[in-house]
């Protein structure tokens, strides 16, 4: 029984998939809880499918691109449930989970992109063929600067309107998709690693100061409990 | 349930990816991984930095605590984790982990209180909690004073700072001084050859106005502008600073004013046991004046070892092991990450 989910966008999806089909697939509608809500919906699920930890054969986590956060929160649980029942995990990116669907579901007829919410202004981006193979990205990127009207999926459209106005569906990643594209091999498998793509937000200020004159400077030092 | 059992604590609230193992009071395995290298060049810690730092180093730090403990991880009673308080999104990779090790073990989890369990840690060094106890915790994060009464139910807040924590200061002193971060082990080493009365420094929060409201409170902003004026005057006037010097009088200001509320504190509730927990338990100018202090007013003086003071997976797992051993109701599957947990929250 393989156990997916993804936490690269505001709310949590989690399915099983048993080898032929999806047999469960649950979400989170609270946004911005991954933390909460991720481990409850993986208990639920394998409650609800009628199996217990022992019957999980694999894990396969989506690894954004996506808010840094809940990303951590879906690949260390990942992780640590696949070293504890000593079961593989793999990783998969978020916006080729979302493409999968766009092809599945027959959203799109020829090429298209995914773009997702990179906050700041910025959207994660990636193009894909006609049978989902990723052509370009993931990459960060402004959106005036991508601006399209090919056929464009993830929540991207509905922030940019002006640049994306060719929304297609799905809005965000599906776990039954993410599960389906693993289990039949027509998704790409990652190592199970964030896909950040942005450096952390630090700035490395000046070389210290033996002894300084600029007292004020002290309370921005960035020190924290 | 036994009274010796067998937890997995948890512990990444702020830098450290603590990993510890404990049965009862027995440590059996105090894994750390550090990414203390990697803040130093900021001057201090960076969450982005600190939160990418744990989730590399969460699972290895696990197997390693394990494998030192000689135990295998289907024998733990309990796991438990820091909920609180620290870092959001460090503090969400360890909660984020352990639930994955309750729900992969099928065992309860505890989301712990990060000062409660400071207090707990003591246990490991010697033996049960005298109850009750003063409880001093002073950090980079912290700098309290608590009456805990049952450390697994609920502490009570009598005193903290108002402004920095005693960690803090250090740090930010040592950066002045051109010391390393963290600071606190490099001030300790240079006060050693300095003179301690060379600079009389402010004791914050000590005048007769400020102890009507503020008597167990403690204040460093203050003291921490004061060096920097002190410094600041030297060098315009081309003198050579003492670096010994400064940090002997800094170390002098603050281990005075927290003894002498802490003792204040424990003499107030007739309480006859001071605990001292936190990083800069282990400066040793701190310990010193702390167990002379309080010998002259009949009142013991407790002191884990260095190691233990610091933020460890050891301290949460002790707690967790007492909260097992009494009895008390675990968290649920879906306990968050609380940044500012308050101390009457043992278990979230
Ligand atoms: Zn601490």
């Amino acid at each position: 029984m393989l156990l997916a989910f993804d936490t690269a966008t505001p709310l949590v999806t989690v399915a099983l998939h048993d080898g032929e089909r999806v047999v469960v697939e649950l979400s989170s509608e609270q946004p911005m809880k991954h933390g909460e809500h991720l481990a409850p919906l993986i208990a639920r699920a394998m409650d609800d499918a009628g199996i217990v930890r022992q019957d999980l054969t694999a894990i396969a986590v989506g690894v954004g691109p996506g808010p840094f956060t809940g990303l951590r929160v879906g690949i260390v649980t990942a992780r640590t449930l696949g070293f504890v029942l000593e079961i593989p995990v793999y990783g998969v990116c978020s916006l080729d989970a979302i493409a999968l669907e766009v092809v599945g579901t027959g959203a799109a007829s020829g090429s298209f992109l995914v773009a997702t919410d990179a906050r700041r202004k910025e959207v994660y981006l990636a193009s894909y063929d006609p049978d989902a193979r990723r052509l370009e990205g993931p990459v960060v990127t402004r959106p005036a600067e991508v601006a399209t009207a090919a056929p464009v999926a993830g929540a991207g459209p509905s922030l940019y309107p002006d640049h994306f106005p060719h929304a297609i569906a799905p809005a965000r990643p599906s776990a039954a998709w993410l599960a389906t594209g693993v289990a039949d091999e027509l998704i790409d498998l990652l190592d199970p690693e964030p896909l950040y793509l942005r450096r952390p937000d630090a700035v490395a200020g000046a070389p210290r100061k033996p002894a300084l004159r600029d007292v004020s400077s002290l309370d921005s030092s960035g020190t924290l409990p | 349930m036994t009274d010796e059992p067998l937890v997995l604590g948890i512990e990444t609230s702020c830098d450290e990816t603590g990993v510890g193992i404990v049965r009862g009071h027995t440590l059996l395995a105090d894994t750390v991984a550090s990414s203390v290298e990697e803040h130093a060049r900021f001057g201090g810690v960076v969450p982005e930095v600190a939160s990418r730092a744990h989730l590399e180093a969460m699972v290895p730090t696990i197997e390693r605590a394990a494998e030192t403990a000689g135990i295998a991880l289907s024998d733990i009673d309990a796991v438990a984790v820091t909920s609180g308080p620290g870092l959001a999104g460090a503090l969400l990779v360890g909660v984020a982990s352990a639930k994955a090790l309750a729900l992969g073990l099928g065992k309860p989890i505890y989301g712990v209180n990060h000062l409660a369990a400071h207090v707990a840690v003591d246990q490991l060094e010697h033996g049960p909690l005298p109850e009750p106890c003063l409880a001093m915790l002073v950090s980079g994060g912290h700098s309290s004073l608590l009456e805990v009464t049952d450390v697994t139910v609920g502490v009570e807040p009598m005193g903290a700072t108002i402004d920095d924590a005693a960690g803090e200061a250090f740090d930010k002193v040592a950066r002045l001084l051109g010391l390393p971060f963290p600071g606190g082990p490099h001030i300790d080493r240079a006060a050693r050859s300095g003179n301690s009365v060379a600079i009389d420094f402010p004791r914050g929060l000590t005048s007769r106005r400020d102890l009507e409201r503020h008597r167990f409170d403690f204040s460093f902003s203050g003291l921490k502008t004061a060096v920097a004026r002190w410094v600041e005057t030297q060098q315009r006037d081309g003198i050579t600073i003492d670096v010994a010097d400064v940090a002997a009088s800094f170390q002098e200001a603050v281990c005075d004013v927290l003894t002498r509320k802490a003792i204040d504190a424990a003499t107030s509730r007739g309480i006859e046991d001071i605990l001292i927990g936190g990083g800069v338990a282990a400066n040793s100018r701190l310990r010193a004046m702390a167990e002379e202090r309080a010998a002259a007013r009949n009142i013991r003086v407790r002191v884990p070892r260095p190691g233990l003071c610091t933020d460890n997976g050891a301290m949460v797992a002790a707690l967790g092991a007492e909260l097992v051993a009494r009895g008390r109701t675990p968290s649920l599957l879906d306990l968050p990450a609380d940044s500012s947990q308050p101390i009457t929250t043992v278990v979230a």
